[in-house]
């Protein structure tokens, strides 16, 4: 029996909405060069040995470089993913779970991917 | 979930064929046929599409011309809005070969083959090519689509705006409010309820950046929701669809500018 304005006004604005869109679009600017520089590196260590790609994620500069790709790409994944199921996922529970496993499973590989990193650059 | 599949009582069958006159003096050579839409709420029928054969050469040249020729000559159940027949009423929005369009500025020439003419699509069907506008209306007057102003009124003249001011609504004005953008948008597809739509989203914007108007930060406000603007993903079907050739999505990118500007 609502008035069709008044569906349409339903809870309001949420008031929030700009930081997410603007994480998105900062996350892939800062992609861009991370990936490609990623790219190109695997590439040049095609054929190489274990101990030599140990060496390399070593390296301060790419242990750094590293972490910043795995944290930008993460949370980039969380802010995607989150409008993917927003957008296709309409059952509010099964919303609801979707978004916490997307959350979990990004902080917890994102976390294992960082603690992966800094454990080769500090030595095991 | 979002659904892709229509439901059972919603698929679309085949329906009758009229066939032109055939063998009668002065028997059309120039025949075009029309596969429109059709479906009823008053029988329990899924909905169909019937086939008219149209003879060009006695027809005007517009989408809307054959449906109207058709529905004098042929088959007067046929159901669809029209108004003005020029483009500036929106009332004839309809999918026609496989792009929202006005029915009254499209051209048959324009369309190779058999003309196919469905309803808007996404839309609650009231009957043939009838939609259920009542929700996008609604959108409408929730962004309250006047001029709000703190200032009196100035009396005995007109609130004055610069020409530069007046050509920022260039390309918004226009707008017809016929929805072709809004049905084409996969994420107003999804959803309708919580996603302001193309359509409403660039009259949103015509009155942002009216320099007349006062109110913009309550209209920023309003629009700061992660479903209400934001559910645009850049698709740009809108900017395809329009009969007027606007572009809602430049529109909505500047409002998403705006948002930026007001906090940076």
């Amino acid at each position: 029996m609502r008035t069709p304005l008044g569906k349409a006004r339903g809870l309001g604005p949420a008031r929030n909405g700009t930081a997410h869109w603007w994480a998105q679009r900062m996350t892939s600017v800062a992609l861009v060069p991370l990936v490609v520089w990623f790219i190109v590196s695997i590439a040049a260590l095609t054929g190489a040995d274990h101990a030599t790609i140990v060496a390399w994620i070593a390296n301060p500069f790419t242990a750094v470089l590293l972490a910043l790709m795995v944290i930008a790409g993460f949370y980039h994944l969380k802010l995607g993913g989150q409008v993917i199921i927003e957008d296709y996922v309409h059952h509010e529970g099964l919303k609801i779970a979707g978004l916490m496993a997307l959350n979990f499973a990004c902080a917890a590989v994102g976390l294992a991917s960082i603690f992966a990193i800094l454990k080769i650059s500090f030595g095991s | 979930m979002a659904e892709f599949l229509l439901p059972k009582n919603s698929r679309v069958r085949k329906g009758k064929t009229h066939a032109a006159p055939a063998g009668a003096e002065g028997a059309a050579t120039n025949l075009r046929r029309f596969n429109v839409y059709r479906w009823s709420p008053d029988d329990d029928q899924n909905p169909r599409v019937d086939s008219y054969e149209v003879d060009m050469d006695k027809c005007g040249p517009m989408v809307l011309d054959a449906l109207i020729k058709i529905k004098n000559e042929i088959d007067p159940g046929l159901t669809f809005r029209r108004s003005c027949r020029e483009g500036v009423c929106g009332s004839c929005a309809m999918n026609v070969d496989g792009t929202n369009t006005l029915a009254c500025i499209k051209a048959c020439t324009d369309i190779k083959g058999d003309v196919n003419i469905y309803p808007l699509p996404h839309m609650d069907v009231v009957k043939d090519l009838v939609t259920d506008m009542t929700n996008f209306y609604a959108q409408y007057a929730s962004i309250e689509p006047w001029m709000q102003t703190m200032t009196p009124t100035p009396v005995g003249k007109e609130r004055l705006q610069s020409e530069e001011d007046r050509a920022k609504l260039d390309g918004l004005y226009e707008c017809v409010l016929c929805a072709c953008c809004s049905a084409s948008c996969p994420s107003y597809w999804w959803n309708p309820e919580k996603y302001l739509g193309p359509a409403v989203l660039l009259q949103s914007y015509r009155w942002l950046i009216d320099s007349r108007d006062e109110a913009t930060g309550e209209r920023l406000d309003n629009l700061e929701d992660s479903f209400r603007l934001y559910r645009c993903h850049t698709i740009m079907n809108c900017a395809n669809a329009c009969p007027k050739n606007l572009n809602p999505a430049k529109a909505i990118a500047e409002i998403k500018k705006m948002m930026i500007e007001r906090q940076s």
